[in-house]
């Protein structure tokens, strides 16, 4: 193809690529914003929006120092030599901005400082202006980025340890801030601190293992007698299984909810294992089923020929090429198990797993989005490598299971 | 079918069915049977559902609990929610993920592309719903907006919107994350079945002249159209159990409300109505399962 047709191909496509690009960036925009936010520290989640990390005029102070300082000292702060506010052993002299506010009045009326700021004459209000210019000074003496511009993992150790208090936990912990010391010990042992995402990690891991893993045991065992056993009523049982798999979960909480607490099962692991796997088995079995049943006929018949048993041709033939539909099962039951809420909040209140943890963390007043950002990201970490890595058998899972196929 | 061969005794079937047949008896049969049950029961799960009644209204006997579901303000409210998620984010996700699969069949980052729109399926309705409180954030007390919408909104002049309070427009906002959310499960399905269309078919038709537009309408659609089919009925079933956006977004508030999250509500306090709004819930999947059940029969049939 000559590069002029290439060129006009492209063009011609322009508007495809550019549909494709627009919906990509739809579909990434609110998760993107939700990761930046959560590098992002507690005031300045609340006060900026995510996107002000891409732009300068957001820094804190930044304005209010261009409308009282910079026609002084210059946008950079280095402009008066004897000043220089990128200067830290300057700025440092100013920890809080009532020492400026001093300083500013006294050498205005006192001589050196050259022009009259023309601050608010109210103190309050005066500070109101002053602390950001002081913070805005910080960071152009490149000091800690305090508030706004600087990105903090505060918010993941926040969320690990579960700390819900006014500032963060570490600086918290460092200064001894006493509601921290009634609840946490300040090492590594908050980490599994239950009202954590540390802890409740753990618990997910728990419960999500052994319920993947469980039901599909069951169910191959179960297709492998629907492919390849003769019995009376197959037809029937199969069709009722596939009614079943729509069953809603809502339907069956209660009465089960009744039963553990008659035999002891409330929030332990093992019932939150039998009800995934009782709820699993209906599609489970019904995509094993259409798979072991579609594998060729002639080598199941030849191993029974050489005088194999189905238990041997189950555990020898049947499982081994069933690999790709328990792959797609596997991962379609782990991903769905870790993002359950309503099974894990009913049925494991003590031991909350990440998402009723999440909705644990969430203050109805708002105060703390910071750690929600944090908490969201961590719950998403596990299924995120699980989906990048196995999309192909996932993908493939939804298609087996909805699709002849 | 099965090769006859092989012989087996009498106790094998029951061998291999029988842990996943108890294991289903015992966490789906039995439990299903129990709740239409209760739902007959008063609010702690003991005597006839009549006892509920208040004299001087209306009464429905052993069906007071269906009185509820079937005429309580709030019920009508998310039966109305429902449809509306029906009759809306059902075909809109359908035809999302349907445009998104034939565009992104016609480029080479094609799987990219796919696995950007897929993602969401990997993250929790709880996950999503703290996602898209970013999206939808107001902020009321001044200061500048934090919620992305918000703030495009005030860039461009216009107030800020209460997207998740504002009664007329929260219902659609959820919706829109609910298609966020499954465009890429129908996308992924329906990207396979026009994949598994024949090359020539499509060759043909184009080399008579047809417009993309008409190849689309005559020839491709009818073709995917059992695959539709499918799709469009497992989301009609997502969005009747539609719970987990609702409950983590508005939780139920300001007009948001859906049935499962009423029967969620219900659980702990009043037994009796939550297990009759389950029922009311299973009844109205029930259409959509005799329709699968016959279409596996038909496939069945022609295996």
């Amino acid at each position: 193809m000559n590069p002029l047709a290439k060129i006009n191909q492209f063009f011609s496509k322009l508007p495809l690529h550019l549909a494709i690009i627009i919906m990509c960036l739809l579909w990434l925009i609110p998760t993107l914003g939700l990761f930046i936010s959560s590098f992002r520290s507690r005031q300045a989640v609340r006060e900026t929006g995510w996107w002000s990390v891409f732009s300068r005029q957001q820094v804190v102070g930044e304005a209010e120092y261009n409308t009282y300082c910079a026609s002084c000292h210059g946008t950079d702060g280095k402009k008066i030599a004897n000043a220089n506010l990128a200067d830290p052993t300057i700025v440092n002299q100013y920890t809080r901005s009532i020492n400026l506010l001093v300083d500013l009045k006294k050498l205005v009326n006192n001589g050196p400082h050259l022009v009259d700021p023309q601050l608010p004459s109210n103190a309050t209000q005066a500070q109101a202006i002053l602390s950001p210019i002081l913070t805005y000074m910080q960071s152009l003496a490149g000091e800690a980025k305090a508030s706004t511009g600087g990105l903090t993992l505060g918010n993941y150790v926040d969320a690990l340890v579960g700390y819900k208090g006014t500032a963060d936990y570490l600086s918290d912990c460092k200064n001894k801030v006493p509601g921290t010391q009634a609840v946490f010990n300040c090492n590594s042992s908050d980490l599994l601190n239950q009202a954590g995402m540390g802890r409740a990690l753990i618990n997910t891991l728990i419960v999500a293992v052994p319920s993947t893993l469980i039901p599909i045991f069951f169910a191959a065992l179960a297709a492998y007698a629907f492919a390849w056993l003769d019995f009376r009523g197959r037809q029937w049982l199969f069709a009722l299984l596939v009614g079943l798999q729509i069953i809603p979960l809502q339907m069956v909480l209660v009465p089960i909810a009744r039963l553990y607490v008659n035999v002891g099962l409330q929030s332990s692991f093992l019932g939150i294992w039998l009800f995934h796997t009782g709820f699993g088995l209906p599609y489970a079995i019904y995509l094993m089923r259409n798979f072991i049943g579609s594998l060729p006929r002639e080598i199941f018949e030849s191993v029974y020929l050489d005088g194999a048993t189905h238990w041997t041709a189950f555990r020898k033939l049947a499982l081994p090429l069933a690999m790709p539909a328990i792959a797609s099962l596997g991962i379609f039951q782990f991903l769905w198990i870790w993002n359950d809420f309503l099974v894990a909040k009913i049925f494991l209140s003590t031991k909350p797993v990440l998402t009723v943890q999440i909705t644990n963390l969430i203050d109805p007043l708002g105060g703390n989005w910071n750690i929600l950002t944090g908490a969201a990201f961590l719950s998403f970490i596990i299924p995120m490598i699980v989906f990048f890595s196995f999309q192909r058998y996932f993908a493939r899972g939804m298609l087996s299971g909805s699709v002849k196929g | 079918m099965v090769p006859k061969i092989m012989k087996q005794g009498r106790l094998a079937p029951l061998l291999y069915l029988g842990p996943a047949l108890i294991i289903m008896l015992i966490f789906v049969i039995y439990p299903t049977f129990n709740t239409i049950v209760l739902s007959f029961m008063d609010r702690s799960g003991t005597q006839s559902a009549a006892v509920e009644c208040t004299s001087g209204e209306p009464c429905w006997g052993v069906f007071e609990n269906y009185r509820y579901a079937l005429t309580d303000p709030l019920m009508l409210t998310a039966l109305r929610n429902n449809a509306l998620w029906l009759l809306l984010m059902v075909p809109g996700t359908v035809a999302v993920g349907l445009i998104f699969a034939l565009l992104a069949d016609r480029v080479r980052y094609e799987s990219l592309a796919k696995s950007i729109v897929f993602m969401p399926m990997a993250i929790s309705f709880i996950g999503a719903g703290v996602i898209w409180r970013f999206v939808y954030y107001i902020q009321t007390g001044g200061g500048p907006q934090i919620g992305l919408l918000n703030a495009i909104l005030v860039k461009l002049g216009a107030q800020p919107v209460a997207f998740l309070s504002d009664s007329r427009i929260n219902n659609f906002a959820l919706m829109i994350v609910g298609v966020w959310l499954w465009a890429g499960f129908c996308m992924t399905i329906l990207s396979a079945a026009v994949k598994g269309l024949p090359g020539e078919v499509l060759e043909a038709a184009r080399v008579d002249g047809a417009s993309e537009w008409h190849l689309f309408w005559r020839v491709m659609f009818p073709m995917i159209l059992p695959t539709v089919v499918v799709v469009t009925t497992t989301m009609v079933i997502n969005v009747l159990k539609i719970f987990d956006i609702v409950f983590v977004m508005t939780g139920g508030n300001f007009g948001t409300e859906v049935i499962a999250n009423r029967m969620f509500q219900l659980i702990v306090t009043d037994t009796g109505k939550s297990m009759a709004i389950a029922v009311l819930l299973i009844v109205l999947t029930i259409p959509v399962m005799v329709f699968n059940v016959r279409r596996f029969r038909a496939e069945e049939a022609m295996r």
